[in-house]
């Protein structure tokens, strides 16, 4: 049986697990069952994407031919891990309270949530993560086909592109199947992270199972191995000082800038105190991935064929020693390391691309007005969706542009000095609140270019990119401008070179500018904010929202967070400043809120734009003006409690006015009842009277006029009896002597009957339903859930005005309520009268056809009986009724049985 | 604004844990320090920037091997022991916000 | 050629009955279903007598009888109300605003035939 034929059915065994594992995580997750998948040991695992399959292979290339060298890519992470208290912390804190999605968000957010800034960093990091990417592919491609060559039957020809295309596609689908569940990049993606460190594990394993087989195996010992090694052309220590220390930096600085690690470590961090574990946890998984590193390589040296590739010798060596299952278990190390990392880059630069610059675009493209344009959601989702698989194909298709050649091999380091550029507006952005837009962005610029210059068009070798020329005697023939010698005779490797010119011109660029620059306003309070995000959590004020509408707020934030999440933030909202409903004051408490929870969504700069086009431009007020300007903390804090005084009781005014006006509105409504009840029972009281007196009087009438006023007078008196009937049960549900009938049922049934019951014909009106959602079982009282639905139905149908009218039923499953939705496309009920509608008698705009207005006033009763409610949804296309009802009635589950 | 706040003499708990977080300060230093130990090791000092001399002699190594994988435990414990000795980071502002 | 009352009611089944009981008595009656127009309808119609209903869709009964009044040239029509409310505190408000004679619901249909005639001699 050919080997090549056995890896590839395990490979594919195993990215089934993965699937599998990922689907059921994000099951678990969903179903609130997951506590294990918020163990800190889960956070430590996924750090390890940053040791991918260049790392994983390349790591015993890079001590075959240079030593020790290698360990210096894991020292810089170790260092920076153990030192969590100095950045890590504040990062992830940072990270969290401003709902931060990916490092480009979190360098806008800082500087004044600029869109320049985030889509600079967007760019820099797509460059920089192709190429990675690229390599990945070489790396898995070249797995392959080492196992070609071992196999002896040699009957399959591995075709490198199509491996490499469909090993891309297949973490394409991954990625968009997992990563892309919630818009809210903010959210945990369980299932990703689930399998990622499922595969943590799987290359740890790999490694060191391969290590103990070379050690004891083939070597014959421990003291057999330190011997070998002392014989081996790699027995001195000799990597020159400044390798080591440069690559140690280089590899600290990566390990914070990389889009991927940063989406671990940060936007995927489930809780600060995973940090605690992950301090010593993640060091200790460097310490062993690297630990027999050496080992494999001298042995590796020692026993394969002269010309042999050292970065495949974790493969080649257990092909060598006949022992091919652990082969296979080494190559799905590599496979692990080169997927988790390619499906973590591609979600974490796929989001900064769509929130940074799609998202933008699109809003541009859409005229700025985020409320009137269409599903704003499904375009970020799509934009998401779409990126990741643009990113991938870009790796692909720099794969196969650079041949996969040595060109590949060294893209690793030239990419760190690319996102490395971050470092200086990260950490200057996280500890100096002087920081300011204008440095970040002309350092970076300026890091930017001579990475380019020095680094990354040379990389692709003489005359590709670069003429030779320039190479050779520097730009316009100035010898100073040598890419990989700057300013004087090359002393330096090209790596180390780029890395400390580019890194220390944008430092210094960037604070020079930051310090002969002036700050926005924005800027500033963004900046006290992030820097001194320990003292204060909680947050000063940005947006003064007087003037912003609440509802058109809520229609922009259910176009984004989805209409279940966007209600149940406003109606929190709501809740908290003690008043019912969907529609909170927009104080701008509330407004900082709100932002925050979009810019989970779409990132700080769109959220930042999308709410000042609703509230009106300015979002920094002259008290925050005052209150930044003057840095004074007693004046500060003063003039801020003055302001949160005068809003404060602004704010009780209000409430109390609302509170009266509906005190008012109510007991004009009680003296109202009586004259009511008296003008619905004297109505039809009169016709039936008028009638039977002709009947009783008139000699000569037809006998068509005869049977036409008797069905009048009995038409009349089931009026009268309805009404009655209405007044009986209201009072009797008001009075709480109902008695329910509970009974199991499926909701869909229950709502066919209702449609029948409320005449609701297709020539009246239109209704979709989705018959899918309403396969939920109840034990309700039916009956009495029917009737509630049939009175919202029966409004529908009288009510809605448009020309084609339309009755959606939405059903909404929650943990143990459903909630019905009935949307019609009417003009629906004025904001004024949302508030009295339940009340008796009460009917929109007081003469309009119909019944005696006490239908929702039951409804709400009921609903009130059966432990749910019935609300009106504003903010939808037409007039909206929510009916909340539990799944189970409440204390009569058990009672009935 | 919060250091004017804060009392200068405090309970032996929080005094043990404000110097936990000095030593969860320093250790990344200690750290570095260590990692660069090796580096003196070699006795001609072809230090900065001679890409291809060979040292004559010094370490070897197996010798640096060993040391970096010991400061490495070292680390990862010493890093374990300070964590949760830290205050649980999420308990950071209200103690700061109590002074 | 009997002379016109306008019946401004919205209550389909009333309006069937009382224009039924007054055209048999020789009216000529003519009928506004809401209170939006109501004033232009008195004005066209050029009635000899108005029955208005007090509660309308658009406009209350108290406020057109205010309109007829404040137009001179209707300031003697006789105008009957008719309310379903039955408050006392209605029967003010009719007076105050005007009106000629107030009826309650349900009424007799005599009683209306009764209260026409004397209100338009003949």
């Amino acid at each position: 049986m050919a080997t090549l034929n056995i890896m590839v059915l395990v490979a594919l065994a195993y990215v089934t697990l993965l699937f599998a594992v990922a689907f059921a995580a994000d099951r678990a997750a969903a179903r609130g069952r997951a506590r294990w998948l918020r163990s800190p040991l889960v956070y430590t695992l996924s750090l390890s994407i940053y040791c991918t399959a260049w790392t994983y292979y390349g790591a015993v290339g890079f001590a075959a031919r240079s030593g020790l060298e290698y360990v210096t890519i894991y020292l810089g992470p170790t260092l920076v891990v153990i030192g969590w208290w100095w950045t890590l912390r504040k990062m992830v804190r940072v990270g969290r309270s401003q709902r931060i999605t990916s490092i480009a968000d979190l360098i806008s957010s800082r500087f004044g949530k600029s869109n320049a800034l985030a889509v600079f960093v967007t760019l820099v990091a797509l460059l920089g993560t192709t190429p990675y990417i690229a390599l990945q592919l070489q790396s898995l491609t070249l797995s392959v086909v080492a196992f070609a060559e071992a196999d002896p039957t040699r009957e399959v020809a591995v075709n490198r592109q199509s491996t490499a295309f469909w090993v891309a596609a297949g973490m394409a689908l991954f990625a968009i199947l997992f990563g892309t569940r919630n818009l809210d990049a903010n959210e945990r993606h369980h299932g990703i992270v689930m399998a990622i460190a499922l595969e943590a594990v799987v290359k740890l394993v790999a490694l060191l199972a391969v290590g103990i087989f070379v050690v004891w195996g083939l070597s014959g010992g421990v003291s057999e191995t330190l011997a070998r090694i002392d014989r081996s052309a790699i027995a001195e220590f000799e990597v020159p000082g400044s390798r080591w220390v440069g690559l140690t930096l280089l590899s600290a600085a990566a390990f914070l800038c990389l889009p991927r690690m940063f989406q671990v470590m940060v936007v995927e961090n489930e809780d600060e105190r995973h940090l605690r574990t992950a301090a010593w946890a993640f060091p200790a998984y460097m310490m062993l991935m690297s630990l027999f590193v050496v080992p494999i390589a001298v042995v590796g040296l020692d026993l394969s064929p002269e010309g042999a590739n050292p970065d495949l010798f974790v493969l080649t060596l257990p092909l060598m020693g006949g022992q091919e299952g652990l082969a296979i278990l080494s190559f799905l190390g590599g496979f692990s390391s080169a997927t988790s990392m390619v499906i973590v880059a591609a979600i974490a630069v796929s989001t900064m691309v769509s929130n940074h610059v799609v998202m933008p675009v699109w809003l541009w493209l859409t005229g700025g007005s985020a409320v009137m344009s269409g599903d704003v959601r499904l375009v970020a989702m799509r934009a998401r969706r779409i990126s990741i698989a643009i990113t991938l194909f870009l790796g692909y298709l720099y794969f196969r542009l650079s041949g996969g050649g040595a060109a590949l091999a060294s893209i690793g380091l030239i990419s760190f000095v690319g996102v490395a550029q971050f470092l200086p507006p990260l950490i200057g952005g996280l500890f100096w609140r002087g920081a300011n837009r204008k440095g970040a962005l002309a350092g970076l610029s300026v890091g930017f270019a001579l990475w380019l210059y020095c680094l990354f068009l040379p990389s692709f070798g003489p005359s590709f990119l670069m003429p030779v020329s320039v190479l050779e005697q520097g730009a316009f023939g100035l010898s100073w401008l040598r890419p990989q010698a700057l300013f004087g005779p090359a002393v330096l490797d090209p790596v180390i070179h780029a890395f400390l010119w580019s890194i220390s011109l944008n430092t210094l660029i960037f604070i020079v500018v930051s310090i002969f620059s002036f700050p926005q306003p924005v800027e500033r309070l963004q900046g006290a904010q992030f820097v001194n995000v320990f003292d204060h959590s909680g947050t000063t004020g940005g947006w003064t929202g007087g003037l912003a509408q609440s509802e058109d707020l809520l229609i922009m934030t259910q176009r984004i967070m989805g209409a279940q999440e966007a209600q149940a933030l406003f109606a929190a909202a709501a809740r908290e400043q003690g008043i019912g409903g969907y529609l909170p004051e927009p104080t701008p408490d509330f407004l900082v809120t709100l932002e925050r929870a979009l810019a989970g969504s779409v990132g700080a700069a769109t959220a930042h734009a999308m709410i000042s086009q609703i509230v009106g431009g300015a979002s920094v007020s002259v008290q925050d003006l005052m209150a930044v300007a003057d840095e004074t903390a007693q004046i500060m804090e003063y003039s801020s409690q003055l302001e949160a005084k005068t809003q404060e009781q602004e704010r009780t005014a209000r409430q109390l006015r609302q509170v009266n006006e509906k005190l008012t509105q109510i007991s004009l409504q009680k003296d109202a009842f009586l004259s009511q009840i008296s003008h619905e029972l004297r109505t039809p009281m009169t016709s039936i009277r008028a009638f039977s007196e002709i009947l009783r009087d008139t000699g000569e009438l037809t006998a068509e006029e005869e049977s036409k006023y008797a069905s009048i007078i009995h038409d009349e008196a089931i009026r009268l009896t309805r009404l009655l009937d209405d007044l009986l049960d209201l009072s009797v549900l008001e009075n709480a002597q109902i008695v329910l009938n509970p009974e199991h049922g499926q909701l869909g049934g229950l709502i066919d009957r209702a449609l029948m019951g409320a005449g609701l014909s297709e020539a009246s009106i239109r209704v979709r339903r989705r018959p899918e959602d309403e396969a939920i079982s109840l034990y309700t009282d039916l009956d009495r859930l029917a009737q509630v639905f049939i009175n919202v139905m029966s409004n529908a149908r009288k009510y809605c005005d448009a020309p084609n009218p339309e009755l959606r039923i939405r059903v909404l499953r929650e943990a143990d309520h459903v909630a019905v939705d009935f949307i019609d496309n009417g003009s629906g009920i004025p904001a004024g009268e949302q508030g009295t509608i339940f009340e008796k008698f009460a009917r929109v705009s007081e003469t309009r056809a119909g019944g005696a207005g006490l239908g929702l006033a039951i409804c709400r009763e009921i609903m009130a009986r059966l432990g749910g409610s019935i609300t009106y949804v504003p903010g939808q296309e037409g007039a909206a009724f929510r009916v909340l009802a539990p799944m189970a009635l409440p204390g009569q589950a058990t009672a009935a049985q | 604004m919060t250091d004017k706040a804060r009392p200068v003499f405090v309970a032996r708990r929080t005094y043990r844990q404000r110097r936990m977080a000095d030593a969860a300060r320093l250790l990344p230093v200690l750290g570095a320090g260590l990692f660069l130990v090796p580096l003196l090791w070699r006795s001609d000092g072809a230090s900065v920037g001679e890409g291809d001399a060979v040292a004559a002699s010094g370490a070897g190594t197996v010798e640096v091997m060993l040391y970096l994988f010991l400061v490495w435990i070292f680390l990862a414990a010493a890093a374990g022991l300070i964590s949760y000795r830290l205050p649980a980071p999420q308990d950071e502002t209200r103690r700061d916000g109590q002074g | 050629m009997g002379k016109t009352v306008l019946l401004i009611e919205d209550e389909q089944n009333i309006i069937e009955a009382v224009s039924f009981i007054l055209s048999r008595d020789g009216w000529d009656v003519k009928i506004h279903a809401n209170g939006h127009d109501a004033m232009d309808a008195v004005r066209t119609r050029r009635p000899d007598v108005v029955i208005l209903d007090v509660m309308l869709p658009g406009k209350s009964g108290f406020d057109i009888l205010s309109e007829i009044r404040a137009d001179m040239a209707f300031k003697d029509l006789p105008v009957m109300m008719l309310s379903a409310r039955g408050q006392t505190r209605d029967l003010d408000m009719a007076r105050r605003a005007g009106a000629n004679r107030y009826m309650t619901k349900p009424f007799s249909n005599a009683e209306v035939l009764d209260a026409v005639r004397a209100l338009v001699p003949t």
